[in-house]
């Protein structure tokens, strides 16, 4: 288990059971009352953290190295259905952008989202969710595809930005995210996007036009991270903190400013103490927000979703 | 009248820092690619483009409007709109004040200006973005003004064209500003259903959100010859891949070698060949205005 700076109180509480634990095996004393007072001291701790977290912590929490991912989140929702779809049909198989279909529940859903990975290797392999235009492209085959057969799309989002690479920029990035931006617009069939972790920039937009766009509790979306942010304003790395405070990109304000339609909770403390929990929120939401969808009129919905983006923006009107 | 050698008769300047022409008689300008002198007449009269190098030196939308429109006829559209500072943004200055003292300075609103106007006799609607306004950033109000100026094409049947020219998005105004990626393809959307033509104009230089969206979603993608233009700016790509980049990377000439663009126009033709497009797209249903 990995533990942030400000996770550290429960890291001793944790620590301190454990040893409880050994002397008790050791002795033949029974702890059981004293591990109880310890554990109801790592919730009570927990409590507090999570109620006074900084925008920056958020930041941490999304990018946790033992928070689920993409695939861990579809694993469990499609309960052994999933079957993952490669390649954009052009050049290759971006691994940072995976894709598939699945059920949840009884319903088939086409699953798209950025993956990371959980070692060094993968990391490397996935390109730290980071995806090249072909994962856009394949993201967009895919709900074209979904859109054919008349399949729900869920996208989860989890990425720190498009890749800045040259090959990228010689096939494309830009064109490869507008054009999906433009064509998720009209997909006829309900999208439902989850920002799970990072949602930086157009590498998040570009997977994140939906008739729902909702963020767990402990994950950030925003035009760049706050450490770019730092670096271009204030010239530095040193004033992340304060980007993060700036930029707004908790759930929270986001909601506030009408960016996102919701929230999905996640269990105390963030999904990395208890995924299960983290999947089931999820699959409770999904669940909720396919039913009303699914009962619009495709054109009616369609034109909600592009007044609701028309809708964004802040300005003033002079007299 | 005794006094009246001191009391002011005449009204100081009256021309208003947006007519302000940036290029006085009898100046000279000095192409920064070929460093060769030549009158600032002269390099007006060539739509702003080095007659020696084909330097294309960059130009806003006072420029633009006038290079376009006939005889500089046009009326602009959403001047009403303005920025606000709708996070409260402070970094090495607070936001605020950047917008203000950026107003001041450029005689701007914001990043862009929308206007309707004649094209060689045709209506069309052009929006044009200002890269000194804040590096052409793309806040709200861009995002505004070309979605009012998507409605007025609906309206009235008139083509659109964007000039792109902008470093992306703003900073200062977050996810508002992303946001406004989404908004305009959103926009985009109901003017291809409504079967009018978008022509893309990027110009130097075109980077980030603003490609990542509307710059590249025209029917026609047209760039002047050595534009830069890309999703990350050239710095961001050299950092990543930790070599040096070829020469000529991100330039219009090897976005058109990629296939994002349709083509690549000298400025001085610019007009002629925009009109020319959508003449033979609209075939006749574009609307006679002088």
């Amino acid at each position: 288990m990995n533990f942030l700076d400000f996770e550290k109180p429960v890291q001793e509480l944790l620590d301190q059971i454990e040893k409880v634990k050994q002397v008790g095996e050791k002795g033949k004393v029974d702890t059981t009352g004293t591990v109880k007072d310890l554990e109801d001291k790592i919730v009570e701790t927990r409590k507090q953290i999570a109620g006074k977290l900084t925008p920056w912590q958020k930041v941490q929490l999304s990018r946790h190295p033992d928070r689920p991912y993409t695939l861990d989140y579809i694993e469990a929702l499609t309960n052994g259905t999933f079957f993952e779809l490669h390649g954009d049909r052009n050049v290759k198989d971006d691994k940072a952008m995976v894709g598939g279909l699945g059920k949840v529940g009884d319903q088939s859903v086409m699953f798209i989202g950025q993956q990371k990975g959980n070692t060094t290797k993968m990391r490397q392999y996935r390109n730290f969710g980071m995806p090249n235009p072909e994962g856009y492209r394949k993201a967009l085959r895919l709900m074209k595809m979904a859109e054919k057969f008349n399949i729900p799309i869920v996208t989860l989002i989890d990425t720190p930005g498009a890749y800045p690479g040259l090959e990228g920029e010689e096939r494309g990035q830009a064109e490869a995210i507008a054009r999906n931006l433009f064509e998720m617009m009209r997909l006829k069939v309900p999208v439902i996007c989850i920002i799970i972790g990072e949602g930086a920039s157009g590498g998040a937009l570009g997977i994140g036009i939906g008739d729902k766009v909702l963020m767990l509790e402990n994950t950030w979306y925003s035009v760049i991270s706050p450490e770019s942010c730092s670096s271009i304003l204030w010239r530095s790395w040193d004033f992340k903190e304060k980007a993060a405070e700036q930029l707004k990109l908790t759930p929270e304000d986001m909601l506030h400013n009408k960016l996102i339609d919701g929230i999905i909770k996640e269990p105390l403390g963030g999904a990395h103490v208890n995924p299960q929990e983290a999947f089931a929120f999820v699959k409770e939401e999904l669940h909720k927000q396919l039913e009303k969808l699914l009962k619009n009129d495709p054109e009616k919905r369609i034109q909600k979703r592009i007044a609701k983006f028309c809708a964004m923006g802040a300005f003033e009107e002079k007299k | 009248m005794a006094d009246s050698w001191f009391q002011r008769i005449k009204e100081g300047i009256t021309t208003s820092t947006r007519e302000k022409k940036e290029t006085p008689e009898g100046l000279w300008y000095k192409c920064p690619s070929c460093k060769k002198i030549i009158p600032s007449e002269e390099h007006v009269a060539n739509a702003f483009v080095c007659p020696s190098c084909d330097y294309h030196e960059r130009i806003g939308s006072i420029e633009y409007f006038y290079l376009l429109f006939d005889d500089n006829k046009f009326l602009e559209l959403s001047t009403e709109i303005m920025p606000t500072d709708p996070l409260h943004f402070v970094d090495t200055k607070n936001y605020k004040e950047r917008l203000k003292a950026t107003q001041g300075s450029t005689g701007l609103n914001d990043a862009i200006r929308t206007a309707v106007g004649p094209m060689n006799g045709k209506g069309v609607v052009i929006a044009c973005m200002d890269f000194k306004f804040i590096g052409g950033s793309m806040g709200s109000v861009v995002g505004e003004k070309i979605a009012r100026a998507i409605d007025y094409c609906i309206e009235n049947k008139l083509p659109f064209v964007l000039i792109s020219k902008s470093g992306g998005a703003r900073m200062m105004e977050a996810a508002f500003s992303l946001m406004q990626m989404a908004k305009t393809s959103a926009k985009l959307t109901l003017l291809a259903d409504a079967k009018l033509p978008f022509i893309s104009l990027l110009t130097d230089p075109t980077t980030g959100g603003v490609t990542a969206s509307y710059a590249m979603l025209g029917d026609f993608n047209i760039a002047e010859p050595g534009a830069l233009i890309g999703f990350a700016g050239p710095r961001v790509v050299k950092e990543t891949i930790k070599k040096d980049l070829p020469k000529g990377f991100q330039t219009s000439e090897f976005l058109l070698e990629h296939g994002f663009l349709d083509a690549i126009v000298n400025r001085k033709e610019m007009k002629n060949k925009l009109s020319h497009l959508f003449s033979m797209l609209m075939q006749g249903k574009q609307e006679e205005v002088s």
